[in-house]
This record gives structure tokens, C-alpha cells and sequence, in this order.
């Protein structure tokens, strides 16, 4: 069956310095993928070339077989209207209450009016454990794990083919961590979508990944499933999974 | 050599940043005139230029008109000519002194909060956020303070033209002990619609410089909070340079001969 995403030979840099060197990868239609690695391998950087924010430099990006690379505007927000992304930090607008937060692509699309999304946006809520009285609250008002939820509603909330999660664990406590990880899976099964995750979290990974990609200097250099990667012969991944210091993966002190 | 290659750089590099604002102005004006509209933002911003910040602008073109009939008697009495004090405060604040101090004003009021919060939305990604949500970020953030700019700056300058002359006016009747209804009347009689034209078209000139170069400034920052606080300072200086350049063009083009 063809795959929902195809990656061949992504490559991406930012005047010298190269950050992806050849990604291949391919996520088939419903499955949960997790790329794992270091902070700053450019895990972030591959999710905004697949989402269009990001121009790569060389290779292919095909969703439904359609290649997305150097679309216009308009196709682009074609594409893109399948499509949910939780940002790494949330990246809620602060200027509107949580409830336009949520229902804002269901608005932007016209897809209802305000009364009905602003009905939808609370059932999303509910869906992520936010309670209604939350709704006219402001974001910046919230705590971090709660933005977190709100990140997660607005980005189900158009009920997309395709999520993107960026890092959605990183930087809460583990019981509040564990929570969305549930969650995350408790939507990937409620809208059947297609889920690309980005974690630095081995623990987190084995949850909500049907299958593990490891990236490391600008390459997917092991997939595989997420039990199978303790077995995994390739030394960046044992590394990375038993978090060694010693290992092919060095830390770069120059950036 | 060297020398000759930092110079080229700085030269190119300024081409390219040149290049990079004329993009961007020609990119938001051509989207001033396309659906869809954010009605909402675009009263909002109206009532943060408009209404906000009718205070400064009101004291700094009461002080402009007080100080202008102060030093023009001072100037004028030795010719025992009071009576051109009246021409001199309404023709100085309409033409001149209402729509450039006013128009620095909010280069530095709103100018700076626009880029602050565009800048802040740009390094927490709610730009990107915009983009992947189907909206373009130049309609929903640069058009509306753009629109809300050139509308309301000619509004709030001709407030300060009418505080401006009552300053002078206060000052005239309070202090130097002119007549009032002879300094109104003088006032009136040497006033005409083009003062008073040419300083609302520099004021809407103004307000979409400002607007401009708050929200250039804050769509490409980067670098975290410090990145933000250069797009500031960064918009205030340049918003204020082109304020004072474009006002010698345009006083040049209504006035010169
Ligand atoms: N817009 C950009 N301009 C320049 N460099 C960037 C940009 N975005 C990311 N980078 C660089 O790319 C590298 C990878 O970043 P990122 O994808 O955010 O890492 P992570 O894997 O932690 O998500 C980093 O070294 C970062 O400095
Ligand atoms: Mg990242």
C-alpha cells in the first residue's frame, strides 16, 4: 500500500551547517511513528520540512503520494488542511482565549460558525481532560502541562488525517508526561490518524510508538520496533536508549 | 582588500535587508486589498491607536503649541508684531509639529508593542502555528495594524492639531494677555484647508510607516527575547528616521516650489 508519508533524501542546512543529510523514511496510512534523538539532531527541523514551514534543501516529500515540496500557498494550505501539529512549546496565541485557541483552524476554514465551534472546542477539551470553565480562560494563565492539552485540542480539533507531535513529554513531571502519552495514544485511536511523534524520551517513545526511528546526524540510521530496539545491534541507538555517555555519539561542545 | 570586502559586505548585506523590506511592504499592501479581513484585530488596534494613545499625543501637542507661542513672542515682540504669533502656532503645529512629534510618539507607543508582539510570536512559533491553521500571517497580523495605521493617525493627528492650538491659545491669552477673540480670529483667518490636508496625508504616511516597520521588524526577529528586543528598539529608530525623511519629501511635494 502506498504510505501515507514518504520521505527520500531529505536534506536540509542552514548556511554552513547541515542538519538533515538524507532523510528516508515511510509512515504508513493510521501507524504511530516516533523519531528519536538528540536535542538539536534537527528532529524539529524534519517535521517543519514535512509541514511546508520549512523549504529542504534537496529530496522528496510525498503525503498521499503527492509530492509537497515547493508548493504554492494554496496547495500547500490544500495539504495542510489534513493535517495537526502540536508545537514544541505550545506556540498557543496568547491574544485569545483558550476556546478560540482550540477552534481556531475550525474558524479559519469557516468550517462553522462561532457558537458550534466554540461547542466543538469544548468537546475536544473534554477529550483531552480540560474542563469547560476553561474554555474563556487565557493561556498564559495555564500551567505548562495544561497548555500542553490545550496544544493537543487544537490540534485534533479539525479532526486531521495527519498529527504531528513535537516533543509533546518534554519538560513535564513523569505522572503528567505519562498522562499525555495516554492521551496521545487515546487520540490516535479515537481519530485514526496518522501520527508522527518527536520525543527525546526513550519511555515515552515505547508508548506511543507503533514503530522508532533514530536520528542521528542528519539520517535515519535505525527503525524498527520499539521492543526490538534494546536488541537493536546499531550503537547509536543502544547508546542513546541505555543513555551512555560513552558511544559514537559524541557531544558536540561547538555547536 | 579587506577593507574593500567589509565595505562590500555591509553594502550587500544592506541591499539585501532593502530588498527584504520592500518585499515585505509591496507583500502587505497587495494583501490590504484581498479578502479575507480580520474585522476583529482591525478594531482592536484601532482603539489601541486611536484611543490609547490619545493621551500622549494630546500633551505632547498641548507642550508643542504652549513653547511655540512662547519663543515666537519672544522672537516677534522685538518687531512689535504679536499678532503673527497666532499665523505662527497654527500654521507650525498643523503643517509640522502635530503630525511629526505626534507620529514619533507612536513610533515609539505602538511601533514598538506591534513588533514586541509580533516578535514574541514569531520565536514561539505562533507564526508557524498561523501557518499550519490555514492563515496567513500577513492578512491576520500585518493587515490590520497596517489598515488600523493609516486610518487612524490622520484622526488622532487632527485632535492634536485643535490641542495644539488651544496650547498656543492658553499661553497667548494667559500669559502674553492677547486678546482672545482677536487671537481666534487671527488664527482662523490664516489658516487654510491645505495646512490642515497636508498634515492629515503626512499623518496616514506616518501611521504605515509605523505600522510597517513594527511589523517587519517583529515578523523577522529571531534569537529568543533578546531577538525581540532588538525588533523593538530596531522599529522605533527606523520607524522614526523614515518619518522624518518622508516628511521633508512630502512638505516638498505640497509646499515646495
Ligand atoms: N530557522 C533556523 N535557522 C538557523 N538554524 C536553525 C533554524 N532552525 C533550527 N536551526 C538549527 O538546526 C539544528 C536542529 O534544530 P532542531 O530541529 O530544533 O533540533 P531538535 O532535534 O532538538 O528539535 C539546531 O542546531 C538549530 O540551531
Ligand atoms: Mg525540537
Amino acid at each position: 500500500m502506498e504510505p501515507k508519508i514518504q520521505l527520500r533524501g531529505v536534506t536540509k542546512g542552514f548556511g554552513p551547517k547541515k542538519v538533515l543529510t538524507g532523510v528516508d523514511l515511510d509512515i504508513a496510512r493510521g501507524e504511530s511513528v516516533v523519531i528519536i534523538g538528540g536535542s538539536g539532531t534537527g528532529k524539529s527541523v524534519l517535521l517543519k520540512c514535512i509541514l511546508g514551514l520549512l523549504r529542504p534543501d534537496a529530496g522528496s516529500i510525498k503525503i498521499d503520494g503527492q509530492e509537497v515540496t515547493g508548493l504554492s500557498t494554496s496547495e500547500r494550505d490544500q495539504v495542510n488542511r489534513q493535517v495537526g501539529m502540536l508545537f514544541q512549546g505550545g506556540a498557543l496565541f496568547d491574544s485569545l482565549p483558550v476556546w478560540e485557541n482550540v477552534a481556531f483552524g475550525l474558524l479559519s476554514r469557516k468550517q462553522c460558525g462561532r457558537d458550534e465551534a466554540r461547542e466543538i472546542a469544548v468537546k475536544k477539551m473534554a477529550l483531552v481532560g480540560l474542563k469547560p470553565h476553561l474554555a474563556d480562560a487565557w493561556p498564559a494563565d495555564l500551567s505548562i502541562g495544561m497548555q500542553k492539552r490545550v496544544g493537543l485540542a487544537r490540534a485534533i480539533a479539525t479532526n486531521p488525517e495527519i498529527i504531528f507531535f513535537d516533543e509533546p513529554t518534554t519538560g513535564l513531571d513523569p505522572i503528567m508526561a505519562d498522562m499525555i502519552n495516554e492521551l496521545i495514544v487515546h487520540v490516535n485511536q479515537e481519530v485514526g490518524a496518522t501520527a508522527l511523534s518527536i520525543s527525546h524520551d526513550m519511555e515515552s517513545a515505547r508508548k506511543i510508538g507503533d514503530r522508532v526511528a533514530m536520528l542521528y546526524q542528519g539520517k535515519i540510521v535505525w527503525a524498527g520496533d520499539p521492543d526490538s530496539a534494546e536488541a537493536a545491534a546499531n550503537p547509536v541507538v543502544d547508546q542513546f536508549i541505555h543513555g551512555r555517555v560513552d558511544g559514537p555519539i559524541k557531544m558536540q561542545v561547538r555547536a | 582588500m579587506n577593507l574593500l570586502q567589509a565595505i562590500g559586505r555591509v553594502f550587500l548585506a544592506f541591499l539585501g535587508a532593502a530588498g527584504r523590506l520592500i518585499m515585505f511592504a509591496m507583500t502587505a499592501v497587495t494583501h490590504c486589498f484581498l479578502p479575507p479581513y480580520y474585522p476583529r484585530i482591525m478594531i482592536r488596534q484601532m482603539i489601541e491607536i486611536g484611543y490609547f494613545s490619545l493621551p500622549v499625543v494630546g500633551l505632547t501637542a498641548i507642550f508643542a503649541g504652549m513653547v511655540l507661542a512662547l519663543q515666537s513672542y519672544t522672537g516677534f515682540a522685538r518687531f512689535s508684531a504679536e499678532g503673527a504669533i497666532a499665523n505662527v502656532v497654527v500654521l507650525s503645529v498643523t503643517r509640522e509639529l502635530a503630525p511629526v512629534l505626534g507620529g514619533l510618539m507612536i513610533a515609539g507607543r505602538v511601533g514598538a508593542s506591534m513588533a514586541a508582539e509580533i516578535g514574541t510570536m514569531r520565536v514561539t512559533e505562533q507564526i508557524d502555528a498561523l501557518t499550519t491553521l490555514s492563515t496567513n500571517a500577513i492578512k491576520y497580523l500585518v493587515v490590520p495594524r497596517i489598515i488600523a495605521g493609516v486610518i487612524m493617525l490622520p484622526i488622532l493627528i487632527f485632535v492634536a492639531d485643535i490641542i495644539g492650538v488651544f496650547g498656543g491659545f492658553l499661553v497667548a491669552v494667559y500669559k502674553l494677555g492677547f486678546n482672545p477673540s482677536i487671537y481666534l480670529q487671527n488664527t482662523w483667518d490664516f489658516l487654510e484647508p491645505l495646512d490642515i490636508i497636508s498634515g492629515l496625508v503626512k499623518a496616514s504616511v506616518f501611521g504605515f510607516l509605523v505600522a510597517l516597520m513594527g511589523c517587519y521588524h517583529g515578523y523577522y526577529s529571531k534569537g529568543g527575547a533578546q531577538g525581540v528586543g532588538a525588533a523593538t528598539t530596531n522599529s522605533v529608530v527606523s520607524a522614526s528616521i523614515l518619518i522624518l525623511c518622508f516628511n521633508y519629501i512630502l512638505t516638498e511635494a505640497f509646499f515646495g516650489l
